[in-house]
């Protein structure tokens, strides 16, 4: 048996959490996903300013950190390296020399968009001029030939959520490429861990008023076994709940068909589940996917959202003429949006006019920003809450999935001297 | 008698792009079949028809007593385009605990 345990369900997710998985209880891997549908955009942008940036920058600190703590204990496996995993790998061999550190490199495609095929450029053909990021879903097997070098951390770019338990299950346990029901069962147990406390109580409708010790809520681990059955838990002195209400909410976040939850390395079968005392068994899984999903960001406008409050009596009312306001003075000076939204947060004792822009022409986007604080004196009595100043003007990066025959992507990896 | 869907199920919903997708699980599996009878697609669909513009569907997970509801067009766009408060599609799923069913005595237990 071999404990992985995830302690990042996104970039932006609780600091101190990978610390606490290390410290709080035995442990043999540590899994720590950072990337999210718009993350590699950002990360993209930031390379383009700098080329040694373009990864979650959180990461190298932490190994830092946790160095001493780790080495010759616990392997990590992360998804940190974004759109620039090289540049993350030496980063983190800088800050913690005595680490092994192994990359995993050939998910980024956008030094080579052009060279992947007529069916993939007709999928991309609308949106190709704006195209930010390109990155191949990568599965668990690269991910494992990188942990077979000894390595104590494994870096790579878009490795897919779920694939990075299971890839400590398949450098462990010798699962081949076509075991399909291991594979399966080492998907669901990583899909149920890859949103952290998401397994243990977080987010959870059926647990959260009588969640035990929140703030100090247990990130989840599976005790995965070499026959594909795993047990999902949380250290013991930790807050939140291991229960089966709270990992079935889990397991049907973010799924589309549960008969076929395609990733890199197999498509599982969630209906095949059978989850008992917080252990799963009987998973069943089809051959992997003979096209790699490829995750594509690209920009697609400006847009801005400013927000105002108004009290009551008539807190609804008083929205109301604001938002009509603003509409007349768009319309005045002639600015042209894809889209216009109002929201209305509240009760009519205290409530928010909520409104956004959206559109290809920043400058118009811009000149939007100016028509909100004005209403605090033009505007119905006792307009408040503007103390942000004008609402910022923020790019669009918008996702578009792509599906590109998978012998087109080549992994490689790389130990970082 | 009408009881609203909280009684009997507990859901977690999220965002692919402009799909949404709502989780709904019996919190007893003894009630799955009146998930099955009461919350449909089509149901679902007129309950969220001023937010998802596009076709709702249903798929079953029995071995978990649960329902998944795949909701097109559901985010203005999706997550970084939408200008709604809730561009990911979070609400959706404590919204739908205020669905009206309609169940019998025996059912309930």
């Amino acid at each position: 048996m071999i404990r992985i345990g995830n302690a990042q369900g996104f970039w932006g997710d609780w600091l101190e959490a990978p610390v606490r998985m290390v410290e709080q209880g035995p442990l043999d891997y540590l899994t720590l996903d950072y990337l999210a549908e718009v993350t590699m955009s950002i990360l993209q942008k930031q390379r383009k300013e700098d080329p040694t940036l373009g990864y979650a920058r959180d990461f190298p600190p932490l190994m830092a950190r946790l160095a001493a703590q780790i080495a010759g204990r616990v392997k990590v496996i992360a998804n940190a390296g974004g759109v620039n995993p090289l540049a993350c790998a030496r980063e983190v061999k800088r800050l913690a020399p005595g680490l092994k550190v192994a990359v995993v490199l050939g998910d980024d495609l956008m030094d080579r968009l052009d060279e992947l095929g007529p069916e993939f450029s007709n999928q991309i053909a609308a949106i190709r001029p704006q195209i930010l990021s390109a990155n191949a879903y990568i599965g668990a097997f690269p991910v494992a030939e990188a942990l077979a070098t000894g390595a104590d951390v494994v870096i790579g770019g878009r490795i897919a959520d779920a694939a990075l338990a299971l890839a400590a299950m398949v450098h462990e346990f010798g699962w081949a490429e076509d075991d399909w029901d291991r594979l399966a069962s080492g998907i669901v147990g990583g899909h149920i861990i890859e949103c952290g406390t998401q397994a243990t109580g977080g987010n959870c409708s059926a647990a959260w008023e009588t969640l035990p010790d929140p703030a100090n809520i247990g990130y989840p681990i599976l005790e995965a076994e070499p026959d594909g059955t795993f047990r999902v838990t949380k250290h013991a002195a930790t807050g939140g709940v291991i229960c089966d209400a709270c990992i079935k909410e889990q397991l049907v976040y973010e799924i589309h068909d549960p008969r076929q939850y395609f990733t890199p390395d197999v498509i599982a079968d969630f209906t095949t589940i059978a989850l008992k005392d917080a252990h799963v068994s009987g998973v069943k899984g089809q051959p992997r996917p003979q096209k790699l999903k490829v995750s594509i960001s690209y920009h697609a406008g400006w847009r801005s959202i400013g927000t105002i409050t108004f009290p009551g009596p008539q807190a609804r009312r008083r929205c109301e003429i604001a938002e009509a306001t603003v509409r007349e003075r768009i319309a005045q000076l002639r600015l042209s949006f894809d889209a216009m939204h109002a929201e209305y947060l509240g009760d009519d004792q205290l409530m928010q006019l909520r409104f956004g822009v959206r559109g290809k022409d920043r400058k118009a986007v811009d000149r939007f920003t100016r028509e909100m604080i004005p209403l605090v004196l033009s505007g119905p009595p006792g307009g408040t809450g503007y103390g942000e100043g004008r609402p910022a003007v923020r790019e669009i990066v918008a996702y578009a999935p792509a599906y590109l025959d998978r012998d087109r992507v080549q992994t490689r990896v790389e130990v970082v001297a | 008698m009408k009881i609203t869907l909280d009684r009997i199920a507990h859901t977690r919903s999220g965002d692919k792009g402009d799909l949404s997708n709502i989780g709904v699980i019996a919190r007893n599996p003894r009630h799955y079949p009146v998930l099955l009878r009461e919350v449909t697609a089509e149901r679902v669909k007129n309950y969220f028809s001023d937010l998802v513009h596009g076709p709702v569907t249903r798929y079953e997970l029995p071995n978990l007593a649960a329902l998944n509801f795949v909701l097109e067009e559901a985010l203005d766009g999706g997550g970084t385009v939408s200008l709604r408060l809730d561009a990911q599609g979070k609400i959706f799923g404590s919204q739908l605990l205020g669905l009206e069913i309609e169940v019998t005595e025996d059912e309930l237990g």
